[in-house]
């Protein structure tokens, strides 16, 4: 059972003009077994959220903690941070050039686990999850992310929660850009891994679409670098039915 | 007294010592190379030495004799010297042999030549020809380990329709120096693919020049070098299309790592007034590891005619790419691992692009010890 908890984080980013402040103060709980909506408009600062927690050095962390239970996440590496059960599924998924899935994802398993995966189960693994996200198994052989359309991307980075199997993901617009077949495969994909015992999970979102495969527990608007209200599914509606703007204007 | 250049492009060959005189460094074919470091291969030193054994190692159909000074064979791929090291092996080499294929001849594994060097002190120089006879197919692969001071001329002459992949490894010990002078000559519809691997060395000089010797030819050149710490890099190319309908295509990748390592790659394509309806692509990319290396790069490109096919080349040098590497390390691979991996990706279509089925894989394994030496190295 794992908790992961968010206090007070302010992030900042260095740009031309100096030090830019994104967040602004975030506060979030996600315990086990609970599913999390971040809802929020472009440029609110979701992405910084998810890649502070996944301790990209592009960010820098002016304030608060985070923790997964009890340990103190910001002090650790981007790599122990993923040993510790963190996931980031990202919005735009990274292109290595020759280096192919396959490999890719049984050094990913080594790592997470300590020694390699038993050779017979684990080929068997990867082709279930690729074939489970409608990835044909000739991905294996394929450059990560290379040539990949940006559905076929977000699959990927699906069929690896699965296969790699966090403690607690976070899902950066998961659903953005995937058609409707698509983000049912998706949607399915998620709700198996959620369906484990004591998951947790970070849905970021723009839209409340993907809402409607994935049921949260909880939603949280996001404006302008802080969580604006929270509340169950039913805000979800709310905004489906009225958008962001009276959040908007409350930050202005 | 030095030879007369309308352009470095269009060298003027001597077989007369004297016309080579001694470079100081700041000649344009030698104002990368630290020519402290040849040893006087470059100047007055002995190259009488045996200090680099030969071990041959192929099928049958392939002759592997010694030439005596003065053979036919020796100047065949129409190879004059235009520097003073390959001057000086064409007058002084301690070894000179032939490696053969006669014509119509389908070679069933490829011809392997082991050379290691015993030590530094004794320079030595060889001069080989390597003759693939009209529609045959060969490949042949040489390979240079130990430590040795060398100092080589390799004349690859590739018969009309004939198809040779000519592979050369240079897996040197820490001390080798090693300056090699190839040229090649392609015939009529015929093609080379010319493969160079350079791990090892503290100072290793490649200047590979190809001709063709009548319309349809094709060239392939690809290579492959890691400089660590110290390590002095060099490739010099040029393809010199002067035949109609010809092609040439060039890709070199490099990874440097280590304080003073240093990569040199010249990428000279002439295309003569002669040469119309031809094609040619080069590409050199480094990936740059650490501080404290250089990479110079300096792709060059003469049209002596407009009527081409297509003429193009690239040139990179960049480092890590940050994002992978976040990429990677967000899956749980250790930013060692991460580095390795994507030098692995950064060199693996180039491996696949060698095809040559026996080499793969002790090629990757090569490349893989190295990478685990260098790369997996503690990162200071
Ligand atoms: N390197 C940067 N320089 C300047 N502004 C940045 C940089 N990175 C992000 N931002 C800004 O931070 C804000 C939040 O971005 P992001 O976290 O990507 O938002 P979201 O994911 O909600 O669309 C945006 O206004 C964006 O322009
Ligand atoms: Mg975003």
């Amino acid at each position: 059972m794992s908790t992961l908890e968010i206090k007070d984080l302010a992030v900042s980013v260095k740009t031309d003009d100096g030090d830019k402040q994104i967040l602004k103060g975030v506060t979030l709980t996600i315990k086990a077994g609970e599913t999390h909506a971040i809802m929020g408009p472009n440029g609110s600062g979701k992405s910084t959220l998810a890649y502070s927690v996944a301790g990209h050095p592009k960010y820098d962390i002016t304030g608060g903690s985070v923790t997964l239970d009890g340990e103190d996440v910001l002090a650790m590496s981007v790599d122990e941070r993923a040993r510790a059960g963190l996931f980031l599924a990202m919005q735009y998924p990274v292109e290595v050039p020759g280096v192919s899935v396959s490999n890719f994802l049984r050094t990913a398993k080594t790592a997470l686990d300590g020694e390699a995966p038993k050779l017979r189960t684990w080929v068997k693994d990867v082709n279930k999850a690729l074939e489970d996200l409608n990835l044909d198994p000739s991905f294996g052989t394929r450059s990560v992310n290379e040539g990949f359309s940006g559905g076929e991307k977000k699959r990927h980075e699906i069929a690896q929660l699965e296969l790699l199997d966090p403690k607690v993901a976070v899902l950066d617009e998961t659903d953005s850009g995937l058609d409707i077949d698509a983000l049912k495969v998706v949607s399915d994909g998620v709700n198996r891994f959620r369906a484990k015992d004591g998951k947790g999970v970070l849905l970021i979102t723009h839209y409340t679409r993907i809402l409607r495969y994935i049921e949260p527990d909880f939603v949280h608007v996001f404006v302008d670098g802080r969580v604006a209200e929270s509340g169950g599914p039913e805000l979800a509606e709310e905004l489906e039915a009225n958008g962001y703007d009276k959040y908007l204007r409350a930050a202005v | 007294m030095g030879l007369e250049l309308s352009s470095h492009l269009h060298p003027v060959g001597s077989f007369d010592l004297s016309d080579h005189p001694v470079p100081t460094g700041r000649e344009e074919v030698w104002r990368f190379t630290p020519l402290k470091r040849l040893r006087g291969l470059h100047d007055g030193a002995a190259l009488g030495g045996t200090g680099v054994g030969a071990e041959y190692d192929g099928p049958d159909g392939v002759a592997v004799e010694p030439l005596a000074a003065g053979s036919a064979e020796l100047g065949s791929s129409g190879f004059v010297p235009t520097d003073r090291v390959s001057a000086r092996v064409w007058h002084e080499a301690g070894q000179r042999y032939a490696v053969t294929v006669p014509a119509d001849t389908e070679l069933d594994a490829p011809a392997v030549l082991t050379l290691t060097g015993k030590s530094v002190d004794d320079a030595t120089a060889t001069h080989a020809v390597i003759t693939i006879g009209a529609h045959s197919r060969a490949t042949v692969v040489v390979r240079f380990e130990g430590s040795a001071t060398l100092a080589d001329v390799v004349e690859i002459v590739v018969g009309d329709g004939a198809q040779l992949t000519y592979v050369t490894v240079q897996d040197w010990a820490d001390d080798a120096v090693h300056h090699s002078t190839q040229h090649a000559k392609v015939g009529r519809d015929a093609s080379l693919k010319h493969v160079a691997v350079t791990f090892g060395g503290d100072l290793v000089r490649h200047d590979t020049t190809a001709t063709y010797d009548g319309p349809g030819g094709s060239i392939e050149m690809l290579g492959l070098y890691f400089a660590d710490e110290g390590q002095h890099i060099e490739h010099r190319l040029f393809v010199d299309h002067t035949a109609p309908k010809t092609k040439s295509h060039v890709v070199y990748k490099g990874a440097l790592q280590g304080q003073g390592a240093h990569t040199v790659w010249i990428g000279n394509v002439l295309i003569r007034k002669e040469a119309e309806g031809i094609e040619t692509y080069e590409e050199n990319r480094n990936l740059v590891l650490t501080d404290g290396c250089q990479a110079d790069s300096v792709p060059n490109l003469e049209i002596e005619t407009g009527e081409i096919e297509g003429a193009g080349h690239a040139s990179a040098t960049a480092r890590f790419d940050d994002e992978q590497l976040f990429y990677l390390r967000s899956r749980g691979v250790s930013e060692k691992e991460a580095r390795r991996l994507v030098v692995h990706g950064f060199f693996n279509d180039l491996i696949r692009k060698i095809a040559v089925p026996e080499l793969e894989e002790s090629l990757t394994a090569t490349v893989e010890t190295e990478l685990a030496k260098n790369v997996l190295k503690e990162l200071s």
